[in-house]
């Protein structure tokens, strides 16, 4: 009697190693099913959708893409919520910004873990390398993510699989050992090469991972975010905001988000309801929200800044509409904010590393 | 045959996605589903979620700024 097919699901990110871990198991006659998680931090889609000159490329969900290119199902998990503990409470703390990398790995291998089992699955492949990413693919702990997660040998890393000790899939002859791959460190050759080997071309390779918690910049204005309100907490519109617009702080209690683009004017007019906000009207200008309590000082200056960003920057005088949250629209006349004057210190994404080590610490 | 419509307006992808899978994986195979999205990667990431999933999509357009998907569960539907 034949031997029943087997079946595992994949931890597919978008990127090449994940699509390639796959396809190495698919290839082996394994039923594989993909799994990809949302944790509101991903690069993907929300940054192309927001800002009109990333439109120019053609937009994709990279995990759906890779899924279409293997002829596999995905399955796309929302983990927003529950994600918070994993970066609020990292059990291994933070890589160089504020990744929680190797609790956010075990995380989603024992949510992967939990659906193998509710969906009669065999085991779970991933696609990492051996000394590919600094704290999470190390050969010290590649066991803690197997012994946390709870899925101890049911985790094969077909990429790396020859440099590990043999796990269950490949005991019981599920899959071929000698058929997989002994890839290690942060050199992209052999999985370039073995993606021109199957065909696999236009892959997605994002220099930092897909992940926003690995970009200095955006983990210093979450950094800034947690400092301003005195507590490390946050929901799925803070952490998008964060991901659009330029974000200055000309006083310790007042944020400005301000578009850049009109693709970001869009997007921030859906949070015109829940913040105080202004908008030239004497000349085109940016949409700003105002994150913080505004008093007439602190509007006056928003004002002023705002017109500094329109195009009305080098006119004398530039008329503001401020909409303060509840209260009634006013008309304000200011003089720009002269150049000189909007202090490299106020945008909050250059403040990175002190800021940063406060909120690891946190 | 039952006709459902899913608002996923002022969501931004992969989130039009994810209400549309879940909400797929409540229904019967031949139930209609419409969604609408104001985020336009949703006119590309739905179909695509749709193709990889098993389920037929019966129209993706654009109207005005709001994107709209009609899909046919298909008979795999699990989610």
């Amino acid at each position: 009697m034949a031997e029943k097919q087997r079946k595992a699901v994949a931890l597919i990110s978008g990127g090449l190693d994940s699509m390639l871990a796959a396809r190495v198991v698919m290839d082996q006659g394994v039923h594989v099913e993909g799994i990809n998680f949302f944790t509101g931090f991903c690069v993907e889609g929300h940054t192309h959708a927001i800002r009109r000159r990333d439109r120019a490329r053609p937009k994709r969900n990279n995990a759906l893409w890779v899924a279409e290119q293997l002829g596999i199902r995905l399955h796309i998990v929302d983990i927003v919520e529950e994600y918070k503990q994993v970066l609020l409470h990292p059990r291994h703390g933070y890589g160089q910004n504020l990744n929680p990398c190797l609790d956010c790995k075990t995380f989603m291998v024992r949510k992967a873990y939990e659906w193998m089992r509710e969906h009669g699955f065999d085991f779970i492949v991933t696609g990492e390398v051996l000394g590919q990413r600094p704290m999470s693919q190390r050969r010290d702990t590649f066991p803690v993510v197997a012994r946390e997660s709870g899925v101890g040998d049911l985790l094969l890393r077909p990429l790396s699989a020859k440099l590990l000790p043999p796990t269950r899939p490949e005991r019981e002859g599920w899959v071929d050992r000698e058929r997989l791959y002994g890839f290690h460190g942060r050199t992209r050759k052999p999985q370039m090469a073995l993606a021109a080997r199957y065909g696999f071309r236009d892959y997605a390779q994002p220099a930092g991972g897909c992940c926003f918690l690995t970009d200095e910049q955006y983990a210093a204005k979450l950094a800034d975010l947690w400092s301003a309100r005195g507590r490390r907490d946050y929901d799925l519109d803070d952490i998008l905001l964060l991901k659009v617009g330029r974000h200055l702080r000309p006083r310790p209690h007042l944020k400005l988000i301000v578009a850049r683009e009109e693709g970001e004017n869009r997007f921030l007019e859906g949070y015109r309801r829940r913040y105080t906000h202004l908008r030239t009207v004497s000349h085109p200008g940016p949409l700003v929200l105002v994150d913080g309590e505004a008093d007439d000082e602190d509007l006056e200056l928003a004002a002023r800044i705002a017109a500094r960003f329109s195009k009305g920057r080098a006119a004398p005088e530039v008329e503001v509409e401020a909409v303060p949250l509840g209260g009634e629209p006013r008309r304000l006349r200011v003089r720009p904010l002269p150049a000189s004057e909007v202090r490299p210190e106020w945008y909050v994404e250059r403040r990175g590393a002190g800021l940063l080590r406060r909120a690891a610490a946190g | 045959m039952a006709r459902a419509v899913l608002d996923a307006r002022n969501l931004l992808c992969p989130l039009p996605v994810i209400r549309t899978q879940d909400r797929i994986a409540r229904m019967a195979p031949g139930d209609v589903l419409e969604v609408r999205a104001t985020d336009p990667g949703a006119l590309n990431d739905i179909p695509a979620w749709c193709r990889v999933s098993g389920h037929r999509v019966l129209e993706a357009r654009e109207e005005g700024r709001e994107v709209v998907v009609v899909i046919e569960v298909g008979d795999g539907a699990d989610g």
